[in-house]
């Protein structure tokens, strides 16, 4: 090829949809992961070593009406892990930004949108392989799905669903701060009280009432009631308790589309925002 | 003091009825109270280049981002190949690429992974981009290490293979900011080369920089550029002459020689400086017929020459006369640009 024609010449340009341009922005992030597998340790050992030691240390002495405390925590541990899929998008997103990668991607003749798309769907991904890496570990301790392959997946999907919201969140909050640092920083300080304060690792009826009321509308402890009651792990909620954990299913799936109505608008104009300057 | 030479605000090329490859038109930009870029206009013809200058914070990443439609103006506008940057900014995506100031290369990713992923992005077909990928890593020297991780490029490498994601598609017109920042001396001459070769092929050039001697090598045309307004504009040549008449510098073998010397100079310049302690004489003149008849003067005086030049004055010099502060200088050397004649 010679160079002195070869660049003048037109180049063949093919108009990509939205999917075909996410899905080769999700590729890259997937690189990202396979060339830096530690990036994943928030998904497997994390959790893993959380399952164990609240399982083996604090077990004992957590009672949990109708479940071994090892099929109780499964679920809180499954939920806690997907609301933390925030924190990756976040991190992915702010590392972006201030790298210029955004920046290169705002450049070229593509649609925007495929930014977020595709950082969601990796980030997605990177949970769900949380999520795989807990059921198995679960199953190796004695955690069991015994309400048929339905409402197995059924929970799943919820999973994934809470999962989705809870990237609009990561993304503006990865649009506003300035530094990966930044990210975790707040990520911390918001997640742990959003998934200790629940009923993920411990039931709320022995929570000081003022306690349980807020826990029990934790979004987060419907999403753990809602799996819980999908897989047959443990008793349904008791009758004092609040109306979401009630309707765990239900609330769930409406806490997940308020969260996306919410943050969804809130992200797309905060990342249009950092990204316009 | 705008000086802005008429041939530039205007756009040389619209005179002969041809687009302009890249035009701002009174482009500003605010953050906030903070005035980025004050009306800024000029054009640049298609095949040459342009070299924005001016000192960190003077406003030149931000106008880039502007015309790239990475941001938008505050007022203003401008086109890229003929595409207006607020109305048809996909156009305007599709006919450029950009460099940006930092080397923007994915470091995760290896070398043609990253010319593959932007070429994928821009929408080229697979066949091609695999041909085009090879292509281009073979021409910026990163056959060898196209299918390293990034992470472990050098920076010269880095800016290499960010030139080579910017051109996958091939795009008739470059926007550079400030593409050899942080470069050793040598890598920097490697990269002048690789761009001298682009225009050669036809592409467009915007350069930033903040080295004079950067513009001065590269650009046909030179804008000047200091807290968010054009204070000059012109070619390399131009602005020199702007800044103030050449001198004749003039050494001498022997200190007993000096006070002789100095008085043969006056004769022929009004203005004439002694340094002692190396011998050296600096006169103002006129140009080469002044220094040729200098030269002619001593050669007949037998008074023995050292070395005897012209110095014209460099863009430091330029922007010093500008804007009265010397302009931030990296660890570019500035040549002095003194065509020497040894004297017999």
């Amino acid at each position: 090829m010679s160079t002195a024609t070869q660049t003048r010449t037109r180049v063949p340009v093919e108009d990509r949809s939205l999917i075909q341009q996410s899905l080769t922005v999700v590729w890259r992030n997937l690189l990202h992961i396979k060339r830096m597998p530690e990036m994943l340790l928030d998904v497997t050992i994390q959790p893993v070593m959380f399952t164990l030691l609240f399982a083996y240390v604090f077990g004992g002495s957590i009672n949990t009406p109708g479940a071994s405390y090892r099929e109780f925590l499964l679920p809180g541990i499954m939920a806690q892990t997907i609301v933390f899929s925030c924190f990756v998008v976040a991190v992915g997103l702010t590392n972006d930004l201030a790298k210029g990668i955004v920046d290169r991607f705002k450049s070229l003749p593509m649609s925007r949108a495929s930014v977020l798309v595709g950082r969601s769907v990796s980030s997605l991904i990177h949970s769900s392989l949380g999520i795989v890496v807990m059921a198995i570990t679960g199953l190796l301790i004695g955690w069991r799905m015994r309400e048929g392959v339905v409402n197995a997946l059924l929970a799943f999907g919820l999973l994934l669903l809470f999962g989705f919201s809870m990237i609009w969140f990561g993304i503006w909050v990865g649009s506003l701060m300035r530094s990966v640092e930044a990210v975790q920083g707040f990520m911390f300080t918001v997640m742990f009280p959003l998934t200790f304060v629940a009923d993920t690792f411990a039931p709320t009826e022995d929570m000081p009432s003022w306690l349980r009321v807020i826990a029990e509308w934790n979004p987060v402890s419907a999403l753990t009631e809602a799996c819980r009651q999908l897989w047959g792990n443990g008793e349904a909620a008791p009758p004092d308790a609040q109306f979401p954990m009630q309707h765990p299913v239900i609330a769930s799936i409406v806490w997940s589309a308020v969260f996306t109505l919410i943050f969804a608008p809130l992200a797309m104009a905060a990342f249009r925002r950092r990204s316009r300057d | 003091m705008m000086r802005i030479s008429p041939d530039m605000t205007t756009g040389r090329a619209a005179g002969t009825g041809q687009t302009p490859a890249v035009e701002a038109i009174d482009l500003v930009k605010h953050f906030g109270d903070t005035v980025a870029v004050d009306g800024v206009s000029f054009s640049i013809p298609e095949g040459s280049v342009l070299g924005l200058l001016g000192p960190n914070g003077a406003g030149k990443t931000t106008l880039v981002r502007m015309l790239t439609t990475l941001s938008r103006p505050t007022s203003g506008t401008g086109s890229v190949s003929g595409h207006d940057i607020l109305k048809e900014p996909a156009a305007v995506r599709r006919s450029m690429g950009l460099t940006g100031q930092a080397a923007t290369v994915d470091e995760l990713l290896t070398g043609r992974e990253n010319v593959r992923l932007i070429g994928r992005l821009y929408g080229l077909p697979l066949q091609y981009l695999r041909e085009a990928t090879d292509e281009l890593l073979e021409r910026f020297r990163l056959t060898d290490a196209a299918d390293r991780l990034a992470k472990a490029y050098s920076g010269g490498m880095r800016r290499r293979l960010d030139l080579a994601v910017s051109l996958v598609a091939a795009p008739p017109v470059l926007f550079l900011d400030e593409p050899t920042t942080g470069l050793d001396p040598r890598s920097r001459v490697e990269l002048w080369d690789v761009l001298r070769g682009l225009v050669r092929d036809g592409t467009t050039l915007l350069l930033t920089t903040q080295y004079l001697e950067e513009a001065d090598q590269l650009a046909d045309q030179i804008v000047v550029i200091d807290r968010g307004s054009v204070i000059a504009a012109g070619t390399p040549t131009q602005l020199k002459d702007e800044a103030g008449k050449a001198s004749v510098v003039l050494t001498v073998k022997s200190a007993a020689d000096l006070h002789r010397a100095e008085q043969m100079l006056r004769t022929c310049s009004p203005e004439v400086h002694v340094e002692e302690a190396s011998r050296r004489l600096t006169a103002q003149a006129d140009g080469l017929g002044d220094m040729t008849r200098i030269a002619d003067a001593f050669s007949s005086s037998g008074i023995a020459v050292d070395d005897l030049g012209l110095k014209r004055p460099s863009l430091d010099d330029v922007f010093l006369h500008l804007t009265g502060r010397r302009a931030a200088h990296g660890d570019a050397n500035e040549s002095d640009e003194t065509a020497t004649t040894e004297v017999v």
